[in-house]
């Protein structure tokens, strides 16, 4: 399946029953050089909308929002000692996490690569 | 993301130069600023550390302040030695409140006919109309509405301004003359906001952009926006004001006594004078330190620091990552017992307690011209 998208800037590529889930290019842009990332705890259990990660670029913290329910089964554990993985390719090696879903009908109203486009245009 | 509408924003001189750059602008006290250029925030930071940026710092208030009894009458807002300043050289000093708090700190030259006072631009308003208030007819402010400031630091920054008139060399740290820059007559002091050597050139809005672009022609200079200013002099120790002093804190707690001029020690009469002298010989309940996080999390401003027992010591006033140090940098208020560098701290990020530990003021070594 193809990426979908959160108005928070996430993305999420399903795999199987497994959500493998990152941050836009637009957001690692608009974030800078990111310094640091604290990743979730593995098995933790999250549910949609709920705060799964903290990115600190030199700028600031922001955080990222778990896109669907689920159980956090895998994290990018390069990104402890490579945060700029992020910068560098962040709908590839900079991934953050995997999510075992437990709704996989909460993703179905994300948006896709073309409408995520338009609404990243729309922001300026 | 700006809260306030860009077109309530003011704009400096220079603001067509930073959107011609590159600049990623954002809401700063008022006015659009560039945060950073596209080489980003780190770069522009160790670019400043090996060799010369140019920073906009256009925003902030200019005034002269004119008359015989100028220095005098500045003196009764200050605890400064302002009457005991020699003619073309420059003071750091704070204006402060009734309880000894501070309301903002500020650059002040003199000019011999006058004196030349920079003050921040989020305060200046209020800076100004706290001085004709207070100052009535012993002196006379001149608001200079018109004039850019450019802050050239870094290394290098000695070589560049020297290739554009020779007197740039040899100037003293804390001094300031008036030169010819490439047919720009400008205000030259030698100081800044890094840590490093540099200066800080005062020039008519008109001939700004001249200026700056005579600058950015120099192999050795780059624009560094304000992102990366903040980064220099948080990795300096130096204060921000409204984050590491502000009216609740008096400059002994933190760490500017020497601030406070021999004779203004002996004397008094600058607002709060009795509980800043107070402070000054019995000692504060806390002082303003450097904090170093031993992990890689930054904690950032209003963090908690706690001791290890778990007892709250103390706030983050300022924190972030140090590009030049290569790990996350703080400062920040402790308990007096837990000021001394090397004490063993928690820092409470995100419900985490993150260890940490006291340090000296700066993480770098400020590199000052010395002849």
């Amino acid at each position: 399946m193809s990426m979908k998208y959160t108005k928070e800037h996430e993305w999420v590529r399903v795999e199987g029953d497994t959500a493998v889930i990152g941050i836009s290019d637009y957001a690692q842009s608009q974030l800078g050089e990111i310094v640091f990332i604290e990743l979730p705890d593995t098995g933790k259990t999250l549910a949609r909308g709920d705060e799964a990660c903290v990115i600190e670029s030199v700028k600031a913290a922001s955080e990222v929002y778990a896109p669907a329910s689920g159980d956090v089964s895998e994290t990018n554990g390069d990104l402890d000692t490579d945060p700029g993985k992020v910068n560098e390719d962040a709908t590839g090696e900079g991934w953050l996490f995997k999510l075992s879903l437990s709704d996989a009908s909460e993703l179905d109203d994300l948006m896709d690569e073309a409408a995520y486009k338009a609404y990243v245009e729309e922001l300026g | 993301m700006n809260d306030q509408p860009t077109q309530d924003l003011q704009q400096t001189p220079l603001h067509a130069l930073h959107v011609e750059l590159g600049g990623k602008m954002v809401a700063f006290a008022g006015y659009d600023m560039p945060v950073q250029y596209p080489a980003g925030i780190m770069d522009e930071h160790l670019h400043t550390r090996s060799a010369a940026s140019l920073f906009d710092v256009s925003h902030m208030g200019q005034a002269f302040l004119h008359g015989e009894d100028a220095a005098k009458a500045l003196e009764t807002l200050l605890p400064g030695d302002i009457q005991g300043l020699a003619v073309g050289r420059t003071r750091y000093t704070v204006f402060t409140n009734d309880h000894g708090g501070i309301l903002d700190d500020l650059m002040v030259t003199n000019l011999g006919d006058r004196l030349f006072l920079v003050v921040n631009a989020a305060c200046k308003d209020a800076d100004f109309a706290h001085m004709e208030r207070h100052l009535g007819d012993r002196a006379k402010l001149e608001i200079l509405e018109d004039r850019a400031l450019i802050a050239l630091q870094g290394p290098n920054a000695s070589d560049v301004l020297t290739r554009l008139n020779a007197d740039a060399r040899t100037m003293p740290f804390m001094s300031s003359t008036e030169m010819d820059l490439n047919g720009v007559v400008a205000f030259v002091t030698r100081s800044g906001y890094t840590g490093e050597d540099g200066y800080e050139i005062s020039v008519a809005g008109r001939d700004a952009e001249t200026l700056a672009r005579t600058l950015l022609e120099d192999a050795d200079v780059a624009p560094a926006g304000l992102g990366a200013r903040d980064t220099l002099r948080l990795e300096a120790g130096l204060c921000l004001y409204g984050n590491d002093i502000d009216e609740t804190t008096t400059p002994i707690e933190a760490g500017l006594s020497w601030v406070l001029g021999k004779r203004r020690r002996e004397e008094g009469g600058f607002p709060g004078a009795d509980v800043i002298l107070e402070h000054l010989s019995s000692g504060t309940e806390r002082k303003r330190v450097g904090i170093r996080p031993d992990g890689k999390a930054p904690a950032r401003a209003h963090t908690v620091i706690e001791d290890t027992d778990g007892n709250t010591i103390g706030e983050i006033t300022s924190g972030g990552f140090g590009p030049s140090v290569g790990g996350p940098v703080a400062m920040g208020y402790v308990a007096a017992a837990h000021a001394e560098p090397g004490t063993p701290v928690n820092l409470m990020v995100r419900g985490k307690a993150l260890p940490g530990r006291v340090h000296r003021l700066a993480f770098v070594d400020q590199r000052y011209y010395k002849p």
